[in-house]
């Protein structure tokens, strides 16, 4: 006999043994599943009104300018809105982030001036009120950092060395293991999290007081959850019974982070082969039709893609859009040789076709060479289809994070309730070369006082040869620039971090995580292909400096051809690989805050054309404002030996240096991808 | 021996089977007027050693899987057979599926001796007839079929493999009747495995307007997805 009802014919393991185990569950619990699609259903009636709804809404937003409605008023938390539908009747998942479908809401404990500065851009106006207290009674994220900053800090934010920290908005990248909500019910989750507070004793060190204080509001978020799901007439105090429970305890689970964290990426974790489990147990049982199943996940799905968050113009601009990022995590192999794909992997790709394509969810699939071939061939038609599934390489993955990690994100994997990361932007090392030849000098920013330009570095010796620059001065002081910038940067971001911590903390989602969890110290780097070139450039062609009146080198004129990355030409993309693998060691040699494994990513998807705007001419020919390219790609243009020849430069980089992610940018039309017949 | 080389594809998935390194050789006697690489006209081009090309190629070995490999086409690249030559035989010594995407317009009797060293170090080869109306044929390239034809024979006697390739242009190789003839001049042959057609496109136009040069099918639209179904048709021996 189990001990809650909600775990009747599950197979019995290490997970309900006075444990939090998802993962030993779903080993013990799930159904691979080899065939094909057939087995799939379409929209129900009820789904294509819901999702005409959205719809019809979408086009209103649109014609609002980008905001249909916004709360000026009532300061978002998991209980801080009634109950809010698109159709009561219809829906058989609830559940929205305010008290009406669009109606973004107030979230001002990362910064009140985001908060307002968004609500003017489209015409709102905040309370004077919540602007009163969150100025006068309440601090938020973003003062604290500035109250913190050092001028150097300061400078390199302004220059843009430093780009899009996460000092003024919410950090995000934390997947809280939803799976749990469903599984356990809130009430075990407490008294384990009870019980862990409990265990830490003894010397009151600021750590374990910050630990004491951390569990106590989880367990106060955790409580609020279960208040969340009553507003909506559901108790999840106990674990989910049917399929349908089941999926609405964890999207409440999910709900909630996103009401209590307007985070740059909400992603939602692993959990199709999770929710399988009980759409399994429920069609066994006869309770549910392969229909009722879809349109579960369907109403899912469709809650996930109007996840909406109040942000300013710039950071819209920034990131391209308004994106949430809220990535599932599809398929992938268990390290037992089994396939994790399940019929529930098919459902949710189903969903593109039965609510039409969108990029929300980010429904990423990890591929693995030996995933069922039907799902392949599934992905495949759905890819070109909807052009709506990213991949990700499990194999690439797995050996280090094993069968239960999920994408933050675009590309950034933690173990699933057990890791979490302190997402900490990019530093742009194509500008850090131009600083190593101008000795700390923006090429672009004067100083405001002095109109000279700006000094953002201590005063490094300059170039002041006007000859073709030399391949070894110019890389001794670029290592010599990027061990300033690795150290501002990681020091930055400790800063950043205690003070999200302090001020913004993700109480909930952290408590659907292990109370001792390994944290990610996630530096990322921006314009990786264009400081190669560049330094190709200066080893294999002749690159001369032109200064301006001030005496700083503002462009460069090249004398004859130089290898170029992206072309599987080792010349080039070693110097790849040299400078990757410089900077993350400079990274690993800093203290990082709370004890975090420093990690980096290059993946700056949207974000380089920003980056781009702030980075003058390079030696590698690139003009000045135009963009640096996306991720880890080869410079446009520049890779013309085909794809293959371009995959293979970037896969040159060393995942060991870069754990936290490599992107690459690739589209092809289908007729490059050979005939039909 | 170094061949004078105008690009590398290390991605192509449309001259022959599976995924294929294409090499692009410089330099062409024709002047096809739908001609979509001008560039390679010229006997120009960067010099490589055969050794060389053949390191590159290597590196996609991994990718070639079951049935790809490479390519070399161009321009015409029997032009440079011999360089061919010394390149396919390093890659067959690798185990390298090698392919050859040609007009046939090198193949004369003197020529015959240097092509059946070509045949012993060649898996296939992509044989492009243009048209099979010789005056026509004259008019569209500026040369005879002549050469073509022959070494369509000339394969076929030697037991060689070969996908024959027709592109075709609304008015100009589109006709019924030609289409038919070069499908009763097909059924000569012994070892043609398939036959492809390619619809013009403009994607050259750029690069004539890049080059200077006058579009010689300045307005002539791509063919319609019904007349490229029945060339197939025809060609294939369906009609």
């Amino acid at each position: 006999m189990m001990q809650y009802k909600g775990w009747e014919g599950f197979v019995p393991g290490k997970w309900c043994n006075d444990e939090i185990d998802v993962r030993d569950f779903i080993q013990h619990n799930y159904t691979p599943y080899e065939g094909d699609s057939k087995f799939l259903a379409p929209a129900t009636e009820a789904t294509k009104k819901l999702w005409q709804i959205v719809c019809d809404l979408s086009k209103k937003e649109r014609e609002a300018g980008g905001v249909l409605n916004a709360d000026t008023k009532i300061v978002s938390t998991l209980t801080s809105h009634g109950a809010g539908y698109l159709d009561k009747d219809l829906e058989t998942i609830v559940g929205l982030q305010t008290d009406e479908p669009f109606k973004r809401a107030l979230q001002p404990f990362g910064g009140i001036r985001m908060s307002e500065g968004a609500l003017e851009m489209y015409g709102y106006k905040i309370d004077p009120q919540v602007k009163e207290i969150f100025t006068k009674y309440r601090k938020t994220h973003n003062e604290g950092v500035f109250d913190a900053y050092t001028p150097e800090m300061r400078a390199a934010r302004s220059a843009h060395i430093l780009t899009g920290l996460p000092d003024a908005y919410g950090r995000g990248r934390i997947i809280g293991d939803y799976r749990r909500v469903a599984l356990y019910g809130v009430d075990y989750l407490i008294k384990k999290k009870e019980e862990d507070k409990l265990a830490i004793n003894g010397d009151m060190t600021p750590d374990k007081v910050r630990n004491r204080e951390e569990i106590a509001d989880q367990i106060k978020a955790l409580n609020a959850l279960k208040e969340m799901a009553a507003i909506y007439g559901c108790d999840i105090s106990k674990p989910a019974e049917t399929a349908q429970q089941a999926i609405q305890a964890l999207y409440f689970g999910y709900l909630a982070a996103v009401k209590d964290q307007n985070g740059a990426a909400m992603s939602i974790g692993r959990n199709t082969t999770f929710l399988d489990i009980y759409i399994e147990r429920d069609l066994q049982k006869g309770l549910i039709t392969e229909e009722q199943a879809q349109e579960f996940i369907d109403h899912f799905v469709m809650k996930l893609r109007i996840v909406k968050f109040m942000r300013t113009k710039e950071y819209n601009e920034l990131f391209s859009g308004d994106p949430t990022w809220v990535t599932e995590s599809i398929g992938g192999m268990g390290v037992d040789g089994r396939s994790l794909v399940t019929k529930t992997a098919f459902r949710i790709l189903h969903t593109l076709d039965n609510l039409g394509p969108a990029p929300e969810p980010n429904l990423t699939v990890l591929w693995s060479k030996r995933l069922p071939v039907a799902f392949k061939r599934y992905c495949a038609e759905i890819s070109i289809r909807t052009s709506s599934i990213q991949y990700e390489s499990d194999d690439l993955m797995r050996p280090e994070m094993g069968d239960d990690y999920a994408i933050a994100c675009c590309v950034s994997c933690m173990k699933v309730g057990k890791d979490m990361q302190f997402f900490g932007a990019r530093a742009n090392l194509a500008k850090c070369l131009l600083y190593a030849i101008n000795g700390g000098k923006d090429e672009l920013m004067k100083d405001k006082k002095t109109g000279k330009p700006m000094q953002v570095s201590p005063e490094f010796a300059a170039i002041t040869s006007n000859d073709a620059l030399d391949f070894n001065e110019v890389t001794a002081k670029f290592d010599n620039m990027m061990t300033w910038l690795a150290d501002l940067y990681v020091n930055t971001l400790n800063l950043i971090h205690y003070m999200h911590d302090k001020y913004s903390y993700e109480a909930l989602e952290m408590s659907l995580h292990d109370t001792n969890v390994r944290r990610f110290f996630a530096t990322g780097i921006a314009g990786l292909s264009c400081a190669a070139d560049s330094l190709s450039a200066i080893k294999y062609a002749k690159v001369y400096p032109i200064r301006n009146e001030d005496g700083i080198v503002v462009d460069f004129r090249i004398e004859g051809e130089f290898p170029k990355y992206g072309n599987n030409d080792d010349r080039a993309d070693e110097l790849a690989v040299w400078l990757l693998k410089t900077f993350m060691k400079k990274v690993k040699s800093h203290y990082t805050y709370r004890d975090s494994v420093p990690t980096t990513s290059i993946l700056t998807i949207t974000s380089n054309v920003v980056y781009g705007k702030k980075t003058g001419n390079t030696p590698d020919g690139r003009r000045g404002g135009t963009p640096l390219a996306p991720g880890a790609n080869p410079m446009h243009g520049r890779d013309c030996n085909g794809a293959l020849a371009s995959l293979e430069s970037v896969a040159k980089l060393p995942y060991e240096y870069s754990r936290d992610g490599i992107s690459n940018t690739f589209s092809i039309t289908p007729g490059s991808l050979g005939k039909e017949d | 021996m170094v061949g004078r080389i105008h690009s590398f594809e290390s991605f192509g998935t449309v001259d022959g089977p599976g995924i294929r390194f294409v090499v692009f050789l410089q330099g062409c006697p024709l002047r096809c007027q739908y001609c979509h690489n001008p560039d390679t006209w010229k006997s120009s081009g960067e010099e490589h050693t055969a050794a060389d090309v053949a390191a590159r190629a290597l590196k996609y070995k991994n990718y070639f899987g079951d049935n790809g490999g490479v390519t070399v086409t161009g321009g015409e690249p029997l032009l440079q057979i011999d360089f061919v030559i010394e390149l396919f035989t390093i890659l067959k010594a690798k185990g390298i599926h090698t392919c050859v995407d040609t007009s046939g317009i090198t193949f004369t009797p003197q020529s015959q001796e240097k092509h059946e060293k070509l045949l012993e170090v060649t898996d296939l080869f992509l044989l492009d007839i243009k048209h099979i109306d010789d005056e026509a044929c004259k008019k569209l390239t500026g040369q005879s079929n002549r050469n073509t034809l022959a070494f369509a024979r000339f394969l076929s006697d030697n037991g060689k493999k070969m996908w024959i390739r027709q592109v075709l242009v609304p008015n100009i190789t589109d006709g019924e009747e030609s289409l038919k003839r070069t499908r009763a001049f097909l059924d000569e042959l012994k070892t043609v495995e398939r036959v492809e057609v390619l619809p013009y496109h403009t994607m050259g136009v750029v690069k004539y307007e890049k080059l200077g040069i006058e579009y010689p099918l300045k307005g002539v639209e791509t063919p319609t997805k019904e007349s490229v179904a029945k060339a197939k048709e025809i060609l294939r021996g369906q009609g």
